[in-house]
């Protein structure tokens, strides 16, 4: 198990205050705060319908939030407290902080009508300003890394689903983000070509300094690369500790039964 | 109009007079040959100029419709849509009589390629938003968390993957067009159909010329929905 000491007294990554997220009136996530440090490594584990995607959601905007504060780096990302009151943030802050933040989806969402290198020099290129040049070396660069070098002209759709997510996990390390959420990357894959995109994330892990929030099923995975895993259960996170106590010793009974459940009863 | 003087001119010099009395022959492969080619260039000159330059600007305002009524904030975008209903719902040959009697200085091939153009970008709009509507949410959220400017988020994902699925739609809409345009009768715009009519009023003689309009319109439609699936395979990527 990884430790996590040497990024302590930093301020942290992401923060959640008093979050609330609401569809109509019915509350997916409830009061929900925590803090993850730089570098750190934490899995959300919780039942389906617990919300743990929707934090995922939250942090790459790509849901309203309907109460409460999101900060990056210490800065409001969605919502900010402006003379008493709870004002949105502007859209060019906002965007500037959402450059830091890389997600990869379960259903990769790679673009069908662009070959990969096209996928993964879109964004480096038109919303960081890297040269072509430049962007594209570093592509194949991450290419090699996930162990596809030689797909660079591949469209999207002659790939299998596991190099498919290996192409997102790629475009998405291609922006040097400072945070990568993903969010149950293997859910669609077959389960022969897992261990490979696990493998490669390990890997990222083990050789980068990215803060990763992570929505997985896979709890071995969880086990491996997490600093910390939270346990989410109606919209509220109910245990939080390291993947070994959460794992081995959970307090909560509620984490047990899931666990039990997930794990089988081994 | 003086097109009509210049037929009319056109038509006793060439067409021979003495056929005109042979009323008994159904069809008459000579005076078919003589009228082809006036028909042709009323083809060339007023058909197919305002079908092609009202399908450009069908197909770009189209686009634009469809790009700005999802963009705009509602009451904006709602009053566009209100104005692009308007156009689809009332007939082609009405908005044709309002510019051409209330609008009296502008040319009627103004006012036709105008009004087609117009007219069909309402309905391309909707072809548009179909196809905008079918492209997956992922898709979004993948530029969203790229962080990709809206621009290149239109031009580079959302219409490159819409229009695979509305190329054959916009194809019908370009042959609809085709096929509406003997109403610009009501302008006094000598499009082919038009022509055959007035050759028929000169000689006695319609199944030929109206035939020939025939022809020439199917002949047209059909190259058109092969220019459309080329242009459809070209667009097209595995999926």
């Amino acid at each position: 198990m990884p430790t996590n000491t040497e990024h302590q007294q930093t301020q942290p990554v992401i923060e959640f205050q008093d979050v609330e997220k609401r569809y109509g009136n019915k509350t997916v996530l409830n009061d929900l705060s925590f803090k993850i440090e730089r570098g750190e490594r934490v899995t959300l584990i919780g039942p389906s319908g617990s919300g743990k995607t929707t934090v995922l959601r939250l942090v790459m905007t790509l849901e309203e939030l309907t109460g409460g504060y999101v900060f990056i780096d210490g800065k409001p990302l969605a919502y900010e407290q402006r003379g008493g009151k709870r004002l949105p943030v502007s859209k060019r802050d906002q965007k500037q902080l959402r450059t830091r933040i890389g997600m990869v989806f379960q259903h990769f969402n790679l673009f069908p009508n662009m070959t990969v290198i096209e996928n993964m020099i879109e964004a480096p290129v038109h919303v960081l300003g890297k040269s072509k040049a430049e962007a594209t070396a570093r592509a194949h660069e991450l290419l090699a890394q996930v162990g596809l070098p030689d797909k660079a002209d591949a469209h999207p759709s002659s790939l299998s689903g596991g190099q498919q997510q290996r192409v997102a996990i790629a475009r998405a390390l291609a922006m040097d983000p400072e945070i990568l959420l993903l969010d149950e990357v293997t859910s669609a894959l077959d389960p022969e070509v897992v261990g490979d995109v696990l493998q490669i994330l390990r890997d990222v892990a083990a050789t980068t300094n990215v803060t990763m929030l992570i929505v997985t099923h896979e709890m071995s995975f969880a086990r491996d690369v997490s600093h910390r895993v939270m346990m989410l259960d109606g919209g509220k996170i109910i245990e939080s500790d390291d993947p070994e106590t959460i794992f081995t010793k959970p307090n909560n009974e509620r984490t047990q039964q899931f666990l039990s459940a997930v794990l089988g009863n081994d | 109009m003086n097109t009509l003087a210049m037929l009319t001119s056109t038509v006793a010099g060439t067409v021979d007079v003495p056929d005109i009395d042979d009323t008994t022959s159904y069809w008459r492969w000579d005076f078919a040959w003589e009228v082809l080619p006036e028909m042709l260039r009323s083809f060339f000159q007023v058909t197919l100029l305002v079908t092609v330059v009202g399908t450009l600007i069908a197909v770009v305002l189209g686009l634009a419709l469809a790009i700005l009524i999802r963009v705009l904030p509602r009451p904006l975008a709602w009053i566009i849509t209100w104005i692009a209903n308007f156009i689809r719902m009332t007939p082609i040959v009405v908005q044709l009589l309002v510019l051409f009697y209330g609008f009296v200085w502008m040319e009627p091939m103004t006012i036709a390629l105008l009004v087609y153009g117009i007219h069909y970008s309402t309905y391309m709009s909707e072809v548009y938003r179909a196809g905008i509507d079918s492209v997956p949410t992922g898709q979004w959220e993948a530029t969203t968390a790229l962080s990709m400017p809206a621009t290149r988020v239109w031009s580079r994902v959302i219409i490159p993957q819409a229009l695979r699925s509305t190329v054959p739609s916009l194809g019908n809409y370009a042959i609809s067009m085709f096929k509406d345009t003997p109403f610009l009768i009501a302008i006094s715009v000598m499009e082919m159909v038009t022509t055959a009519l007035e050759i028929g009023g000169f000689t006695y003689r319609y199944i030929e010329t109206i035939t020939i309009a025939g022809l020439i319109f199917l002949v047209a439609s059909y190259l058109t929905a092969v220019l459309v699936n080329r242009l459809e395979k070209r667009l097209a990527y595995q999926h």
